[in-house]
């Protein structure tokens, strides 16, 4: 009698832990982590101390307008807005965006991108401002120099600039196309530039980052059903109408933040941790070795237009994450930075040279875990259903409407 | 078959699968492990030092940039002043370092401010440090959990 009450236990007890399983009630631990997950524990946008014009009305303006300007080219035909679309959460669905010609990555959506310490993929960038500077002298992106976007502002924009910016250098003898980074004739014309004039051009070309960084600052993400979802759990209640989930929806949302650990990675508001990690996403054939984050974080150091560098606004002791920043380790190797996963189910393909054409595949790719083929992976294999990465899938909808 | 038997069939499946599903989550979350001492005074290796470590704000959060302070004493209770002190860590299940490269600050009386800390994800993290004195070389690691 004894043993069949032990085995009634045992088979109730099993039966329990298979129920706590299922999509039901969440527990206090889960509803915690939810929470910390919704845009409504987003802290205030932090100040860039970088850039002294970042919250100033008149540049965040000045740079929407550079940003849509096409003429910030070599064949006037490429802006910001040619692969950072403003009806496509700024982004351009494309695998590998397209300015003057085919680029490497995928081009990143903006919303939020002010929180991050470190911008691009591979975080070769440490503000909004620095990181505008590179696509408008990239051959394959805008194409142009700065000495041309110099001539350019002052002769199409020049008192705008300057009740922002103050008074213009003396351009008269700058060059009409001259750059450090630029081809061998680009090159030698900026060398023969005095100092004085390559510090007037370069100053110029650090404020319009400065405005364009200004602007993109306003570039927010939007409430979502999972954040209506999480305020009505919050306030103790049962979602309902448009803050509810399906089951479905609830059971990926559970798996999202237990089992499939998927929140590790992609936790807080924004649903990343802003670091780099290696996750055994594969090489594109064709394009040149891609080391990520371990070339990034040596670019950074190198940026002329860094926090520490002589256009920063940053007083000194800030830019603690350049400071601070970790610039070797192995874990660097083919490292890239998390994606923010709001809107990620609208904006395929995935991964950081859009290897991956559907969220089906990516979460095929987090189960199956593959080597990395240079470095080593964080990811762990994962053992999951159809029925889990449906719901993980549906779960990610939620965060996209 | 009788009931019984068939009873401690059923039994036994359950027990196997909830045993299965327990050790595949243990492996899948990467649970710390339950015995991990949490301790945040501890004596270095060789019994060099005693050392304490605490959120310089008392608590910190995930993804937050900010600085714990180290307060180093020999085991009779002095302060260790002039410490060299090396930072290290990370999580030893995911085989990764420490997310930021933090240092060490001397801010007196035995205590050196530990600057640039950043923890970027939940789990089990090691934090390694170096003390370098007239008492000697010894390393201490603590465990932390988020």
């Amino acid at each position: 009698m004894a043993l069949r009450q032990l085995a009634l236990g045992i088979a109730a007890g099993g039966l329990a832990l298979l129920a706590a399983c299922q999509p039901s009630d969440f527990s206090e631990a889960e509803k915690a982590t939810i929470a910390s997950l919704s845009l409504a524990a987003l802290p205030a946008l932090p100040a860039d101390p970088s850039n002294k014009y970042a919250d100033e009305r008149l540049a965040a303006a000045f740079g929407a307008t550079l940003f849509f300007e096409q003429r910030l080219s070599r064949d006037g035909n490429v802006s910001c807005a040619t692969c950072h679309k403003l009806d496509r959460q700024f982004q351009d669905d494309l695998p590998r965006s397209i300015g003057i010609s085919e680029t490497n990555r995928r081009s990143m959506p903006l919303a939020g991108v002010a929180r991050s310490p470190f911008q691009f993929w591979d975080g070769r960038r440490d503000s909004l401002w620095a990181q505008a500077l590179g696509p408008l002298e990239d051959k394959r992106e805008h194409g142009g120099t700065r000495a041309q976007y110099a001539h350019f502002v002052k002769d199409q924009f020049g008192p705008r600039y300057e009740r922002i910016f103050g008074p213009m250098p003396d351009l008269t003898a700058v060059p009409v196309k001259a750059s450090p980074l630029g081809d061998d004739a680009e090159r030698a014309a900026w060398d023969g530039m005095t100092a004085e004039q390559q510090d007037g051009v370069n100053r110029v070309f650090a404020n319009l980052g400065k405005a364009i960084g200004a602007f993109e600052r306003s570039i927010v993400h939007e409430e979502t059903r999972f954040d209506r979802f999480a305020a009505a759990l919050a306030k103790g209640g049962e979602p309902a109408g448009d803050a509810a989930l399906s089951e479905e929806e609830r059971y990926g949302l559970r798996l999202f933040i237990g089992k499939a650990n998927c929140v590790q990675c992609h936790n807080g508001p924004r649903f990343t941790d802003d670091h780099f990690h290696n996750t055994g996403v594969p090489s594109v054939a064709g394009l040149p070795k891609d080391t990520g984050r371990e070339l990034g974080a040596k670019q950074v150091l190198a940026d002329a237009f860094n926090c520490l560098g002589s256009y920063s606004d940053a007083p000194a002791g800030s830019c603690q994450e350049l400071k601070f920043m970790k610039a070797e380790g192995h874990e660097l190797r083919r490292a890239f930075k998390t994606p923010s996963l709001r809107g990620a189910a609208t904006r395929p393909p995935y991964m950081h040279s859009g290897q991956v054409a559907t969220l089906d595949e990516v979460v095929d790719h987090y189960s199956r875990a593959p080597k990395s083929e240079d470095g080593e992976s964080e990811v762990v294999p994962l053992k999951i259903s159809d029925r889990e990465r449906q719901a993980l899938i549906a779960f990610l909808k939620a965060l996209a409407e | 078959m009788s009931s019984k038997t068939r009873l401690w069939i059923a039994a036994g499946i359950v027990a196997v699968v909830a045993l299965v599903a327990g050790v595949a989550m243990h492996f899948m979350m990467m649970t710390p492990p339950a015995d991990l001492d949490l301790s945040r005074l501890k004596n270095s290796a060789k019994g060099t030092y005693a050392v304490a470590i605490e959120p310089e704000a008392g608590t910190f959060t995930q993804n937050e940039m900010h600085s714990w302070v180290l307060t180093v004493k020999t085991p009779a209770g002095d302060a260790v002043t002039g410490a060299k002190v090396a930072i290290d860590g990370g999580m030893p299940q995911h085989g990764h370092g420490l997310p930021t490269a933090p240092q060490a600050a001397e801010i007196g009386e035995g205590r050196y401010r530990i600057e640039g800390m950043r923890f970027n994800m939940s789990g089990w993290w090691e934090l390694k440090f170096a003390i370098t004195a007239p008492q000697g070389e010894d390393d201490v690691v603590f465990n932390i959990t988020l």
